[in-house]
């Protein structure tokens, strides 16, 4: 019975090892023209993507090794700190600051002090979000996916909190969880959402979670409608029951849509900046990494590069692992998830 | 087990109302769960609206439904002799999401076609490279482009904002794309070719039609991620070319010190509603593709 | 193949070698910014032509009439009004990106108090002397200390803000003069079922501000004239100790420590607060707003100090010119201009913004319009800048921190004030 339910059965999986085949026959010749025509169509997305993207980057690489401007103590005037080698990196990841005697631990209150506490959070959050998000995301999906009267509503209403523009979500949160505002009043609490370390990062966490998880469910509805009805059929007839459906069908063929949106949404938590400015201007334990960065920026440009430099280096590791481990490839997870269904 | 003794036995009149019973108690679950999921999805919008309409001076007031109404503060959001220009903000950032989508697709699907049809060196490189854009924190990136776009005198033009709100959509554009590509029925491409098809035009006629929920879905992302673009905006914008997200964070109180949420949350209000509009004309072409998926 | 390759890097290539050379350039930012007196402080002095005025969001149309007016005395030289964010913060990095950039986008800015010394330190604000001196007779002392570095002007005071205490003129006869009087009178709350006092305790700028008046008050100060740390003294430590220990009592409610200037107003115009600690702008709207249940039953009164009125923290904007302006004659004109007794009645009467012209607040026809003026008069006259330090924002931040913990009872005092003036001892050295 599980042989027939093989998502092999499915024409896509099939091109996949045909596409294999050919491979063998004039790979030399193929590579060659299709290569032509790859940099092509590859081109203006890399151009794009090299003006606003890459060229910030080298600069803030390249910033990163400068020493901030210091303060001439004469003239009162700033002047320009010169080249700094790895000072800046080993100053938010020892912590380390300058004093007037002499290089120590960063006291409490200073930028410095609050590297891997910021870290620590974002992953938190990360971890956390990203999570509520996948498990609500896919139940929204599946019920969107059904054929019922109103459905139309549904897909609308659940777009409306991503369709919000984060300043104004942020706002209107804040305003729910004021000490004085309706989530108090609804539920008769006198909880001091923004002014205490596990409310902040809770109602950090409530917004996000409300604000993202259309973006999951849509991605994932989206793979949910590119099974063809007829696997479920054939599934039905075979009498496979409906969490057989799920983990044998459903789960594998939505997995590189999944993946893709996992993927996303964990780079973006990696990044929350606006939400927790906003709430809390990251007090209580919700500083993030971006908000460490932007407080940077405030104080000194080029230690601020190095603090995105190293943030980057994080998300590059976290992402790496995902696509390396997991098979967030989405060119790897279809025809690697074939191979593995082949036993 | 039990699956397969009601599939036995699914001739009886016994087990045909079993069945539609069943049917009608999924049909209700299927219910709840919509009912709930609008409602926690809802519940903040609607607190939204109600302050929205809400005097300013009642801006505190936590009666959870309509006191105090008044349009006033839609007023305040479009006025523009208090220099809010609500308006205008409107058809900047509908110009330049939809700008961005347009594009952002165009590239999206030539990348994404050749990442996951064409076989070429570096594959992986384009999709690390591609993947890594989205990796720096966003909050760093202003800086640079602001001294790189000021160079060049691009301050305040369209094209400051639709290129880098192009960028920051086109991995997730590419990725997206690739991943459904890879599950194409690709054959049936082939066969198109075989029957006398360009590459072009059996990409057209058959793969496009096929490949339609994914690419409007992509399309509601990129340009809602647009839509909601503030970072850059705030920084390469000038009056003229203000997006809605700049034009309400510029919004400001009568009193200094004052926040002014009413009007806030009326512009949340009415910046919402052409993307429900929008989202609505894009279910019918999702659910389009998925007919003409079923047709195959 | 190989060429077809390296034909797809190329635009990658491209792009490197582009940003290489791009950013060996933008390297040099802080190079050219040594000294106020020479290089671009010297150049455009007599040039006259078209400029930008830049600041926060014109709350209650005060400055369109103002440029409409000039604009129309001075065809040749008009000026574009820039209208940022409402949100300082937003306004603070707005101005550092242009002033980077050097290109004169901003001809004149209006600035935050506490963002002068930075600024000018950077070498973006042309030094106003000379050539470019601004007449300042008859300002209250306190504006121009604040927009001084290093005993150069480099801003001209346009408005003034300080903070004065709202208070239940129908619970308490006479106001509180002194901290000890006015926490002595906490009974009185308690047994009307509402909160004593409170002030800006979240974490945020105004946390920076009140715990700025409590040392203060107690005869403490943040940082000395050479800008070095002086948290860790006896006096500043007792400031502290008073607002922690009025939150531990409760005298401060406890949900204060999320409040910003808003939330403290609605408390009190709701009438479950006793005291509050707030700035002018607070007056119109609980005598007017539709929700305020204590538009009678208020009054207004200087700070509570030590022995007598409070040292208030001083807010407000001045206006500086761009070191970078290509037309400086017309940017100080319209500079003096923006600051005439005349536009400062405008501010007053049009925008309820204070003025710093000392003789105004005793200018019968704005008192009558603005009746708390003798009051924040006497607030203003008590006030203390907050620290002149180009490292404002990393002195702020160390305070905010220290401060929030020491309040919320993380930290003790002792503890709180060791770190603080640390903190603010590394910043600055880095």
């Amino acid at each position: 019975m599980s042989t027939q339910l093989e998502p092999g059965a499915i024409p896509g999986r099939k091109t996949a090892r045909k596409g294999g085949a050919n491979k063998e026959v004039g790979q030399d010749r193929k590579e060659k023209t299709q290569g032509r025509a790859a940099s092509l169509l590859v081109a203006p997305t890399l151009i794009v993507l090299a003006i606003v993207i890459l060229y910030p980057v080298l600069n803030a690489v390249y910033m990163s090794f400068q020493q901030d401007e210091g303060l001439d103590p004469v003239t009162g005037s700033f002047v320009a700190g010169g080249f700094a080698g790895f000072a800046n990196y080993i100053h938010w990841l020892f912590q380390q600051c300058e004093t007037p005697t002499g290089p120590a631990s960063c006291p409490p209150g200073t930028l410095g002090a609050q590297f891997w506490s910021a870290t620590g959070v974002t992953f938190f959050f990360t971890v956390v979000t990203v999570f509520f998000e996948t498990v609500l995301g896919f139940w929204m999906a599946v019920i969107m996916a059904r054929a019922f009267r109103g459905r139309t509503v549904l897909r609308a209403a659940v777009l409306v909190p991503w369709a919000i523009p984060t300043a104004v979500t942020a706002k209107l949160w804040f305003f729910i969880f004021a000490f004085d505002g309706i989530a108090n009043s609804v539920f008769q609490t006198d909880i001091l959402w923004t002014g205490s370390q596990g409310p902040a990062q809770a109602a950090i966490i409530i917004a996000d979670v409300w604000k993202t998880t259309p973006f999951m469910a849509l991605l994932i509805l989206a793979g949910l409608q590119m099974i063809p009805a007829e696997v479920y059929e054939a599934a039905k007839v075979d009498g496979a029951s409906a969490w057989q459906r799920f983990r044998l069908i459903t789960l594998p063929l939505v997995k590189p849509a999944l993946m893709v949106a996992i993927l996303f949404r964990t780079l973006d938590a990696l990044r929350m900046y606006d939400l927790p400015a906003i709430m809390t201007n990251g007090a209580n334990g919700t500083t993030t990494l971006s908000i460490l960065v932007v407080q940077q920026i405030r104080v000194g440009f080029n230690a601020a590069a190095a603090l995105s430099t190293i943030t980057f280096l994080i998300i590059f590791i976290v992402a790496f692992i995902f696509v390396r481990f997991l098979g967030a490839n989405a060119v790897e997870s279809a025809s690697g998830g074939a191979k593995g269904k082949m036993k | 087990m039990s699956t397969t003794t009601s599939t036995v036995a699914s001739h009886t009149a016994a087990a045909k109302s079993v069945a539609r019973r069943r049917e009608t108690w999924a049909s209700a679950r299927t219910y709840i769960s919509a009912a709930v999921i609008v409602i926690w999805c809802l519940l903040p919008v609607y607190w939204m609206i109600v302050t929205a309409f809400r005097e300013v001076g009642y801006t505190y007031d936590s009666a959870p439904f309509f006191t105090h109404v008044t349009l006033d503060n839609f007023k305040t959001a479009f006025s523009s002799e208090m220099g809010n220009h609500l308006d205008r903000a409107l058809l900047n950032s509908l110009f330049i999401a939809g700008v961005t989508t347009i594009v952002a697709l165009i590239f999206g699907v030539f990348t994404a076609y050749a990442l996951a049809r064409l076989t070429f060196r570096g594959k992986y490189l384009v999709l690390g490279v591609i993947l890594g854009a989205s990796m720096f924190p966003g909050v760093a990136i202003v800086t640079p482009l602001f001294q790189l776009f000021g160079n060049i005198g691009w301050i305040g033009t369209y094209q400051a904002l639709i290129i880098p709100n192009i960028s920051f959509v086109l991995p997730l554009t590419v990725y997206t794309l690739t991943s459904f590509f890879r599950e194409m029925p690709w054959e049936l491409e082939e066969a198109a070719r075989i029957d006398g098809c360009t590459q072009g035009q059996a990409f057209r006629r058959i793969i496009m039609p096929l490949a339609a929920p994914a690419v409007f879905t992509t399309a509601i992302l990129a340009f809602i991620a647009a839509w909601n673009e503030y970072l850059i905006a705030s920084i390469l914008s000038n009056d003229a070319t203000q997006t809605v997200t700049v034009a309400i964070a510029r919004f400001a109180g009568a009193e200094p010190h004052q926040e002014p949420y009413t009007a806030v949350m009326a512009a949340g209000t009415v910046v919402t509603i052409p993307l429900v509009i929008l989202v609505l004309i894009f279910q019918r072409k999702i659910v389009a593709g998925l007919t003409a998926g079923a047709v195959k | 193949m190989g060429t077809k390759i390296s034909r797809m890097y190329m635009p990658l290539a491209v792009a490197a070698t582009l940003a290489m050379a791009l950013s060996a350039c933008s390297g040099g930012t802080g190079g050219g910014t040594e000294g106020g007196g020479g290089g671009a402080a010297s150049e455009n002095l007599d040039a006259r032509g078209p400029i930008t005025y830049v600041q926060g969001k014109d709350n209650s149309e005060v400055i369109r009439p103002l440029v409409d007016k000039w604009n129309a005395a001075h065809p040749n030289e008009t000026v574009t009004f820039k209208e940022q964010t409402d949100k300082a913060d937003q306004q603070h990095d707005d101005l550092v990106q242009r002033f980077q950039a050097k290109n004169g986008d901003y001809d004149v800015a209006s600035v935050d108090v506490v963002w002068t010394a930075e600024f000018a330190a950077k070498g973006w604000l042309q030094p106003l002397k000379d050539k470019m001196a601004i007449d300042t007779t008859g300002f209250l002392p306190a504006t121009v200390e604040a927009a001084t570095y290093k005993d150069t002007l480099y801003a001209a005071p346009q408005t003034s803000d300080g903070g004065i205490l709202y208070y239940r003129k129908d619970l308490v006869a006479t106001p509180p003069t002194t901290w000890e009087e006015m926490l002595a009178m906490c009974p009185i709350a308690k047994e009307k079922g509402i909160d004593c006092y409170a002030g800006q305790f979240a974490q945020y700028e105004g946390l920076t501000v009140n715990v700025a008046e409590a040392i203060n008050t107690a005869g403490g100060t943040i940082v000395d004239k050479d800008g070095k740390a002086t948290v860790d003294t006896a006096e500043a430590k007792a400031g502290m100790t008073n607002l922690v220990q009025a939150y531990k009592d409760g005298n401060i409610p406890k949900q204060a420590v999320t409040y910003q200037e808003e939330q403290g107003r609605i408390s009190f115009e709701e009438g479950k607060l006793m005291f509050l600690r707030n700035w002018p702008y607070v007056y119109n709207l609980a005598k007017s707003e539709g929700s305020s249940t204590v538009k009678d039953t208020f009054g207004i009164a200087p700070l509570p100090g030590k022995d007598g009125p409070g040292a208030s923290t001083l807010g407000g904007h001045s206006l500086a010119i761009s070191v970078d302006s290509k037309y400086k004659a017309t940017a100080k004109d319209f500079t003096a201009f923006m600051i005439t007794e005349e536009t400062q009645k405008f501010y007053a009467t049009q925008g309820s913004l204070a003025p710093v012209m000392e003789s105004l607040y005793t200018d019968a026809e704005l008192v009558a319009k603005l009746p708390y003026l003798p009051v924040l008069l006497t607030s203003i006259q008590n006030a203390v800048p907050r620290p002149v330090t180009p490292f404002y924002p990393a002195v702020t931040l160390a305070i905010q921190q220290n401060s929030f913990a020491a309040i919320s009872g993380t930290k003790s005092v002792d503890q709180a004030m060791t770190d603080m003036q640390a903190a603010i001892a590394a910043a600055g050295s880095k």
